[in-house]
């Protein structure tokens, strides 16, 4: 796939909008290897202004090593990457980038309450200065907007899966960032939590911010993807448009249609632009 | 109590006892929240080949403990950072060989003896001289101002440290920065508790603190309260009963964490039905959410 997307463009109207209208991720050709095995084999991938776009695949499709490659965590060792414009390694505004890591199952040796963690968040736009009233706010702000506010002072190891996840977002979120990316933020977390993330999701979207993430299965997110990239042992295998994702969406087995009866997901299908009834 | 305080060498033995108290919990803190508690006794270790240098070159043993468990503890840092399968085992053969050269070398030297080692290997806070008293207040101030002056920093990278390189944090800087603060304050401590002890007045305090703890920043704060309390106590222990300062001082630190687990494990039972209370509604709405709406997706 190349540069050329169906979303949004990179027209005024975003609140994030700097005059600048490079993409926040262009990947060209990516190549990349873990333990001298290769795992990326060249990756062409964009996510522009405003888009959301969704990696699928198999385990082991080189989903996660593609995001990880996208933040200058896993070197490539061919092509190139751009991040809003900016090669990668010339690239320092790193705050406009809020990752949401796969939620680890190892706890930390020391307790952390939900607030020192979502706090770590603000250290992408203080990094050495002191946090001040402003960062207390937008911490503040971001719990509420996981719908964690009130377990601002609890222990992030008593949380469930779901609010754990919730938290981590929240971490993200935090610094206001212009482009989300996320690692299977659906998974291990319980429905009422992927309602919350998906309204979470859609508010960010709505303001313009662009979401790149790794899922295993659409869900209650699929009205919300602008583009699926499906990845398979390293390269893209196809690209997905909206009308077919959400026959994935509500068919991930190719099994009869039957009418949706939750009041999210219709709402989430008319944000999306497609139809109820699906077409397999 | 008073006639204690009259004595320039008590003086000093409680002031070392009082910033080793603060230091020592305050930077064992990260390594506890990293699990790797046991660092600091690696780097107690190789600090041993850096006493015996200083009396094999008739050199101030501190800094040159502090020079050598330094570029020892940089040495693991970097093992952290590369080491695939084999770190464990380059980590042992540091701390063997860490021994063994201060062993050995301090055969080599002249003016140091096997019971000059033991001073080191066990503390010796009561010989505390006015030039040792300098270093250990420098040093101190040194290991206390990047605990708690890039505290945030420190725990962002030691709590997720991918998500902290992506949030643009120079996470190589400060791993280092943190593996020397870990090097000064074991210097620091060894003349408290000596270097077989050191990571029990780091690790400890901490272990402690946490039993009754929710959140880091309370778990610093009772960490280091904990830690003066046993160096205070111990080092006064030792005045009036004739017996080795590290050692009480340990022996206090495991006292004072088996009291605080008892009465902390009614307060943590409570706290454990509450979450399993919420936990049951929380899921119990899932449940019903997933009758509700999840069906279509499921079919």
């Amino acid at each position: 796939m190349g540069a050329q997307t169906d979303g949004p463009g990179p027209d005024g109207g975003l609140p994030h909008g700097d005059g600048t209208a490079a993409a926040p991720v262009t990947l060209r050709g990516a190549t990349a290897a873990l333990g001298g095995r290769p795992v990326l084999r060249g990756i062409d991938l964009t996510v522009e202004r405003g888009e959301t776009v969704a990696l699928l695949g198999a385990n082991g499709s080189g989903k996660s090593t593609t995001i990880r490659a996208v933040l200058g965590q896993v070197p490539l060792t061919g092509g190139s990457l751009e991040l809003f414009g900016t090669p990668l390694a010339r690239f320092r505004d790193w705050r406009r980038i809020g990752y949401v890591p796969q939620r680890s199952t190892a706890a930390a040796g020391v307790p952390a309450t939900v607030r020192e963690v979502v706090s770590a968040g603000r250290l992408a736009r203080r990094r050495f200065r002191p946090l001040g009233s402003a960062d207390k706010t937008a911490v503040r702000e971001a719990l509420e907007l996981v719908g964690m506010a009130d377990r601002a002072r609890d222990p992030v190891e008593a949380l469930s899966g779901g609010q754990h996840q919730r938290v981590l977002i929240a971490r993200a979120l935090a610094a206001a960032p212009e482009l989300l990316i996320m690692d299977e933020p659906l998974a291990g977390v319980d429905v009422a939590s992927q309602e919350v993330l998906a309204q979470t999701l859609r508010d960010q979207v709505a303001q313009g911010t662009s979401v790149l993430l790794v899922l295993h299965e659409l869900g209650p997110l699929a009205p919300l993807i602008d583009r699926a990239v499906v990845l398979r042992d390293g390269l893209v295998e196809r690209v997905e448009n909206p009308d077919r994702l959400h026959d994935l969406a509500c068919h991930p087995h190719g099994s009869v249609p039957v009418e949706h009866t939750g009041p999210t997901i219709e709402q989430g299908l008319s944000v999306g632009g497609t139809e109820t009834k699906a077409r397999i | 109590m008073t006639e204690m305080l009259e004595f320039a060498f008590m003086q000093r033995a409680l002031l070392a006892a009082l910033l080793v108290g603060i230091a020592a919990p305050a930077v064992g803190i990260y390594l506890v929240q990293r699990r790797q508690a046991i660092m600091g006794d690696g780097i107690g270790h190789v600090a041993l080949t850096g006493v015996a240098l200083g009396f094999l070159l008739s050199t101030n043993p501190v800094w040159m403990a502090v020079l050598v468990s330094s570029v020892g503890a940089i040495a693991m840092e970097l093992i952290r950072w590369y080491g695939k399968a084999r770190g464990d085992i380059a980590l042992a053969m540091l701390f063997y060989g860490g021994m063994a050269g201060g062993v050995m070398l301090i055969n080599l030297s002249n003016n140091g003896s096997n019971a000059n080692l033991t001073t080191y290997l066990f503390g010796s806070i009561t010989t505390v001289s006015s030039s040792d008293i300098v270093a250990i207040v420098g040093l101190s101030v040194f290991a206390l101002a990047v605990s708690l002056g890039l505290r945030r920093q420190l725990f962002a990278v030691c709590q997720d440290e991918e998500f902290a390189r992506v949030t643009g944090l120079p996470v190589r800087l400060l791993n280092l920065l943190l593996a020397v603060t870990a090097a000064v304050t074991v210097t620091v401590a060894m003349r408290v508790v000596g270097l077989l002890l050191v990571s029990a007045l780091m690790v400890i305090p901490v272990a402690a603190a946490q039993q009754a703890t929710r959140g880091f920043a309370a778990t610093l704060g009772l960490s280091v309260l904990f830690g003066v309390a046993v160096t205070l106590s111990g080092t006064a222990t030792s005045y009036y009963v004739d017996v080795p300062p590290g050692a009480s001082i340990v022996i206090l630190a495991i006292a004072l964490f088996i009291v605080v687990t008892a009465l902390a494990a009614p307060l943590a039972r409570r706290r454990a039905r509450a979450v399993a209370a919420q936990g049951e509604d929380g899921t119990l709405g899932a449940d019903e959410g997933r009758e509700r709406e999840g069906r279509p997706t499921r079919v």
